[in-house]
């Protein structure tokens, strides 16, 4: 490949040519320094063909990973009736299980209003990034025919399941906004820059972490098993099938659980989803249970969301951020072994 | 004349693992049995290849040859010294890997393209070409997993064939394809030694070497054991046979008359 790498080119008179039995270099049919091959190459540096340019290369090659990505998305369904509808069928299986279960019989319906589109504006972005970990952690062993004989950015696997994943929730959020629009959403700035950086938060957040369970995996089966054991949890660590107001007025609300819930990036992310899809659909004070004063969405305040919510969100958008470079040094370190170990 | 491969003292180690799980990897501790080896696949290689050099690149089966070759294309990283390229790199090795079975032979041939390093323009331009030299006719529109195996390294050559490079790399690829087209693929080989493309070739087929190279380099063990004239390359190679690799090395004779060199 032409990419650049970080290595200064070398001075090439150091290199000796093993020559054994006395063998003299031969001559060679050079083709003339008129040769316009000749003189275009005499400008590219000599570097290591070992692409190591990580999440840059693969930004700097979108036209490859917008081809992965079509890859992806049509090799997923194909060969089956419903084809993309399968992608609506088990988030939306598990919603109506939820719904009944926790709004009918828990009867959190009486209590939260809107509790359809509380859990399901949830839903959307755990189902999200749940999608990007386990598709992600998956990608490079998935793609081990190519990994181990072509020589390419090796991120563009993880970068490429994280954009499936994108494009696969997107219908989800299509339905939500449509259940939100019914019950009376009304759009409102604050609230959809809440829902950008939430579904900021989890993409950067579920990029890094792909990124190094893909590597990962490439060594030890393990790792996917761990992923899909992780995603036991991720319905329960969220406000998704309760509410917010429920857990920060219980008595957890009052000891070091509640910071450590709070310092999850992806409950940070679900949060500011669902002010962006749920808060704005909560009526007017005053009302038998959680109401907007004044009707406006911003002025909903703890116990029903944290306190500072954006600031908090950004926090998390820094600390994804670091996590993501670290993932990519990481990563780095050892795609040098994937193509001998997968 | 610039320098278009360089390794310098680069060496690829890999580790056998005897032993899968965490059970078995006790069990084997506590009988003091060795839990994994390593074995360099290449050993302190050097040599520095001069663009416009057709270099043929020789040895026995695990000598380290496809290693070095993974080395140069870019698939590994040596574990100590460099190898270092200039220029884009093609060529006629695992071709048709980066193919997915359910996609079409069209749509394969835009992704393989895009690995390889082509740009849409670049592909849409060569589209034809790569559909003539792969001689598919209608089976184009369908999955490549439905191709025979001919069918599916054919495209992939075609493919690989029709990549501006730099430097190309071929890899005992010969050995599939029937007569015709191997003697498309050699014309296509000589097209590239013609432009003062870089070429390093992989062959146990010393007729083919003779004819396409200008240069051996041969590989015993992961060490570099010749560098220098063909004819001679392939002398000492033969001459470190022994008794029973005679037989095969008669064969290689045979195939060397066969100027096309089917790969044994």
């Amino acid at each position: 490949m032409t990419a650049p790498s970080e290595r200064p080119p070398v001075t090439e008179d150091e290199a000796a040519p093993v020559s054994m039995d006395g063998a003299a270099p031969v001559a060679t049919k050079e083709p003339g320094p008129e040769s316009p091959r000749a003189t275009a190459l005499a400008d590219q540096p000599l570097v290591s063909p070992f692409d190591s340019a990580g999440l840059v290369e693969v930004f700097r090659r979108r036209y490859l990973l917008k081809l992965l990505v079509q890859k992806e998305v049509q090799s997923r369904y194909q060969g089956s009736l419903l084809g993309v509808l399968w992608s609506y069928v088990q988030p939306l299986v598990r919603f109506c299980m939820y719904f009944f279960v926790i709004g009918l019989v828990f009867g959190l319906h009486k209590s939260v209003p809107n509790f359809a589109i509380h859990m399901f504006a949830a839903l959307a972005g755990v189902h999200f990034f749940t999608e990007t970990f386990s598709s992600g952690t998956r990608s490079i062993v998935r793609n081990k025919a190519i990994v181990r004989k072509m020589p390419m950015p090796r991120e563009m696997f993880p970068v490429a399941s994280v954009i499936v994943s994108a494009v696969n929730s997107f219908p989800q959020l299509l339905i939500l906004f449509v259940g939100a629009v019914a019950v009376g959403w009304r759009p409102e700035w604050q609230g959809i820059a809440a829902g950008l950086l939430g579904f900021a938060v989890l993409t950067v957040l579920g990029t890094a972490l792909a990124l190094l369970f893909s590597a990962m995996n490439v060594f030890f089966k393990d790792f996917q098993n761990i992923v899909a054991t992780f995603q036991l949890f991720t319905h329960w660590i969220v406000p998704m099938i309760y509410p917010f107001a429920k857990l920060a007025t219980s008595s957890l609300g009052h000891s070091y659980f509640y910071y450590l819930y709070m310092s999850n990036p992806l409950t940070v992310g679900v949060l500011l989803i669902q002010r962006c899809f749920w808060v704005p659909t909560i009526p007017a004070c005053p009302s038998q249970y959680t109401c907007l004063p004044n009707g406006d969405p911003s002025q909903l305040g703890y116990p029903d969301l944290p306190h500072h919510l954006f600031a908090l969100g950004f926090l998390m958008l820094a600390i994804s951020t670091v996590i993501l470079v670290m993932c990519q040094r990481a990563f780095s370190r050892l795609e040098g072994k994937f193509a001998e170990r997968l | 004349m610039s320098t278009s491969i360089l390794a310098r003292n680069a060496s690829k180690e890999f580790t056998m693992r005897y032993h899968r799980t965490i059970k078995q990897i006790t069990i084997a501790a506590m009988r003091r049995q060795q839990i994994s080896d390593t074995f360099l696949a290449v050993n302190d290689v050097s040599f520095e290849i001069e663009a416009g050099e057709s270099v043929g690149l020789m040895g026995l089966n695990g000598s380290g040859k496809s290693t070095l070759l993974k080395l140069i294309s870019g698939v590994m990283r040596p574990d100590s010294g460099e190898v270092l390229t200039r220029g884009r790199i093609a060529g006629l090795i695992a071709t048709g890997a980066g193919f997915h079975p359910q996609l079409t032979g069209r749509d394969n041939v835009f992704l393989n393209a895009a690995i390889l390093g082509m740009s849409e323009a670049e592909t849409k331009r060569k589209f034809d070409q790569i559909v003539e030299f792969a001689d598919i006719g209608k089976f184009l529109e369908t999955p490549v997993g439905h191709y025979s195996s001919g069918m599916f390294s054919r495209l992939g050559f075609a493919v690989a064939v029709h990549t501006d490079c730099d430097i190309f790399l071929v890899d005992e690829v010969l050995a599939v394809g029937d007569r015709p087209f191997k003697k498309k693929c050699m014309a296509r080989m000589e097209e590239v030694r013609a432009a003062g493309q870089t070429m390093l070739y992989v062959s146990h087929a010393a007729g083919s070497v003779r004819k396409m190279c200008n240069r051996v380099l041969v590989l015993e063990k992961g060490v570099l054991g010749f560098d220098g004239d063909v004819d001679e390359g392939i002398r000492y190679l033969k001459y470190e046979d022994d008794k029973d690799d005679e037989v095969n090395s008669e064969e290689m004779e045979e195939d060397s008359d066969d100027e096309l060199g089917a790969d044994v």
